[in-house]
């Protein structure tokens, strides 16, 4: 609320100058689309431009140890290394976009299917969308340790559930193999309420017509969804896609709080977030971290980039 | 009017641009010391309880503040890379871990050198405390912690299933092995057997099976000794118990906190952990078998008995703290012969030999519990873990073989590949 006092102070101020005023009014005013933007501007260059120039710095050094110990400029030595790391770098690349493309394509199905049955509307509809959206509220670490419980091997929920119906236990969280596949579900459980919410406001905001005229031309449901309101609701698809695809490529709370640090005894989990925070609070080693970072986002530009490219080409 | 709008946006603009640049300041050191506040940050453990009801009483008599900063292990680790890596002055007293992180913080200068401070006060007596753990802080020849934690590995078993068995105390590797066998076959629901299985978590428990078996991480010219035929039957055995004798479907994340859990909750018949989580086992509010725990020194292996006898926990300074001078005068009183017995009655294994030949010092302490930490002590190895700086990276490496003996790999392969990575790892550090 401080933040309020100055400019009241500054009107009275003001008031006691008329000349000062109008003054810095007339400057500001030619200024204004600068003026307007610096806080902005300010935020981003700080909060953003800095700490990327920064880590590009970081990641032609040997930083090690300590960020304040003296550093050598080694130029792509860290890239090349990280490169041809094919024990962490390379799986971890792998795991990132399996994660992100297999979570992806159940949200956007799942969400598609749940935004279509809540667009019309029906009794207890209010119920209905506040018991969906619960999952997205709920903080990821929570969720992390929510699931954990009920995946334990030995006295979770989800194998007592199974050997109810006879189906032998599974490792869930702690196989190697099953491991990503957990998190996946996870990751599906939690966001699709997100990727609904965006394919729902799209919905809503098509025109009938279409829809009824190829109804009185005959078609039948499945026709005129993947005809009529898919085609239409393209762009949609793809904002939400692009929205869910970075926060997914992302994704570090739910790995980190159901697996810790390395993603599991075999790096079952590892994708490049938890590698890269690994290197650098774990190995404390700051040069190849950050050669990690730059090239993680890299990917995340380039995948954004084309499916920009796409969102473009839709809309045309 | 169009004008007047300009004027208050930009006001707004400019006021919260400022606003943003107050909130990325820190609070000066200056006021700190002025006012005397010492700042102290400390780990979540039962001894951190003990100083925070105490602290009211270190203020009454001292005059200063203490504004303490509390967290989890990991989260504790995380802020001091961030903080003192940027050169902070924002914390006076750390509760670090001496072998995990002394060397690295040493290293890069984050501690003071307390050597001519410990050595003032002959009451507060720096004589008292024990060999190893004093020996774990301090780094080229400096002070540069106090410990306040020690830890040794104890075996935690279930005097009930042993009974029903017709089984004694296992005191040897062998005996364990058998006893853990007849008492899963007798109890299929129940494991013989129980302890950490992540990768990086089961190195410091594993330390004393392979001290045991007469191995250790590195010989004493500091090159990688984890594919010895010592090390190798000791990866072998450790796993093997967990795998033949283990829980079903066992993890292999597991840390303390989940093979604990397994014990406590009357799964399991045989449990080697540290003894200072014993009141995890003993409480009954957090194990259903307080009334039928029991324990042992570590069995002997091959090369006799060797748990490792470590200080987990010390207290240090912050070299860019500005308040040097409060910062000790909170950590001699925290580490007081008093204040240090009053921790061992509440649980916490001192690192003060005073606290250990007094009697009112083990009194808390179940009587099998004390006799076999005596024992521990006795024989003790003072590290449990690789002792170089990246610990982390380390123990990554090392763990690899623990995991591969759990899951039915090979093991021996594994510590070969272990080896050759350690190796290069160490000449790494040398560098």
């Amino acid at each position: 609320m401080s933040v309020m006092t100055p400019p009241r102070s500054a009107a009275r101020n003001a008031g006691r100058a008329p000349g000062a005023r109008e003054k810095f009014s007339d400057w500001a005013n030619r200024h204004r689309k600068w003026l307007f933007a610096a806080p902005a501007m300010a935020f981003v260059g700080v909060l953003i431009i800095f700490p990327l120039a920064w880590t590009l710095y970081l990641s032609l050094t040997d930083s090690q140890g300590s960020v304040r110990a003296a550093t050598e400029f080694i130029g792509l030595e860290n890239y090349l290394t990280v490169l041809s790391d094919v024990e962490r770098f390379w799986p971890a690349v792998g795991r990132t976009l399996t994660f992100t493309g297999i979570a992806l394509v159940c949200e956007v199905a799942l969400g598609m299917g749940i935004a279509l049955l809540l667009w019309r509307p029906f009794r207890g509809e209010k119920w209905v969308r506040v018991a969906i959206l619960l999952p997205l509220v709920a903080t990821p670490v929570a969720v992390g340790m929510m699931w954990r419980l009920i995946f334990d091997p030995n006295i979770g929920f989800a194998n007592q559930l199974l050997a109810a119906v006879g189906i032998p236990a599974q490792p869930w969280l702690s196989g190697q193999d099953t491991a990503l596949g957990t998190t996946i579900f996870m990751d599906v459980w939690q966001w699709t309420p997100m990727v609904v919410l965006i394919l729902l406001a799209g919905l809503t905001s098509l025109s009938e017509e279409p829809d009824e005229a190829a109804r009185m031309d005959g078609a039948n449901a499945f026709q005129r969804f993947f005809f009529i309101t898919l085609p239409l609701m393209m762009p949609t698809v793809i904002v939400a896609i692009l929205l869910r695809g970075i926060d997914a490529l992302k994704t570090f709370d739910i790995l980190y709080a159901t697996k810790g640090k390395g993603g599991g005894s075999f790096h079952e989990v590892e994708t490049l977030n938890v590698y890269a925070y690994g290197l650098s609070f774990d190995y404390n080693q700051y040069g190849l971290s950050s050669a990690v970072l730059i090239l993680f986002f890299m990917i995340i530009i380039g995948s954004m980039w084309l499916l920009t490219m796409r969102k473009k080409a839709v809309s045309k | 009017m169009k004008r007047r709008s300009v004027m208050k946006y930009a006001a707004v603009a400019a006021a919260f641009s400022m606003g943003l640049t107050a909130c990325g300041g820190g609070s000066g050191s200056s006021d700190a010391k002025e006012s005397g506040i010492v700042r102290v940050t400390l780990a979540n453990h039962v001894w951190t309880e003990g100083i925070k009801a105490a602290i009211p009483e270190f203020e009454k008599s001292s005059g200063l503040k203490v504004e303490l900063t509390q967290l989890g292990e990991d989260q504790l680790s995380d802020q001091y890379n961030v903080k003192l890596n940027a050169g902070s002055d924002e914390i006076d007293v750390m509760m670090y871990r001496p072998l995990q992180e002394g060397k690295a913080f040493a290293k890069n200068g984050y501690l003071a050198d307390l050597t001519s401070k410990v050595s003032s006060d002959s009451g507060w007596d720096w004589k008292d405390y024990q060999e190893g753990p004093v020996k774990a802080t301090t780094a080229d020849g400096k002070v540069v912690g106090v410990p306040i934690i020690t830890e040794r590995e104890v075996l935690y078993y279930r005097k009930d299933l042993l009974k029903a068995a017709g089984l004694e105390v296992p005191k040897t590797m062998e005996e364990l092995e058998a006893a853990a066998k007849a008492i899963k076959e007798a109890n299929p629901d129940t494991a013989g057997f129980v302890a950490r299985t992540g990768k990086s978590a089961a190195v410091t428990q594993f330390s004393s099976f392979l001290y045991s078996f007469g191995g250790d991480f590195t010989d004493s010219s500091g090159k990688s000794t984890v594919n010895s035929a010592a090390a190798k039957e000791a990866y072998a055995f450790y796993g093997g118990l967990i795998k033949n004798y283990g829980p079903a479907n066992v993890s292999t994340d597991m840390s303390w906190p989940e093979a604990m859990a397994i014990f406590t909750q009357g799964k399991a018949a045989f449990y080697t952990e540290a003894d200072s989580l014993y009141k995890n086992a003993t409480d009954p509010a957090k194990s259903k078998v307080a009334e039928t725990v029991g324990f042992a020194a570590l069995p002997a292996g091959p090369a006799g008995s060797k748990p490792y006898n470590i200080p987990s926990w010390g207290l240090a300074v912050n070299e860019a703290s500005g308040n040097q001078d409060n910062a000790w005068k909170f950590i001699q009183w925290a580490t007081s012969k008093e204040r240090t017995l009053a921790a061992q009655k509440a649980g916490v294994p001192g690192p003060r030999a005073s606290v250990w030949a007094d009697s009112a010092g083990t009194s808390t302490y179940p009587k099998d519990l004390a006799e076999a930490i005596a024992a521990s002590a006795k024989n003790g190895v003072g590290h449990d873990r690789p002792e170089v700086v990246t610990v982390g990276k380390a123990r990554e490496i090392v763990g690899e073989p623990i995991v591969a003996s759990i899951t039915g790999a090979d093991a021996s392969a594994a510590a070969d590949s272990a080896h050759v990575a350690f190796q290069k790892f160490l000449d790494s550090e040398k560098k």
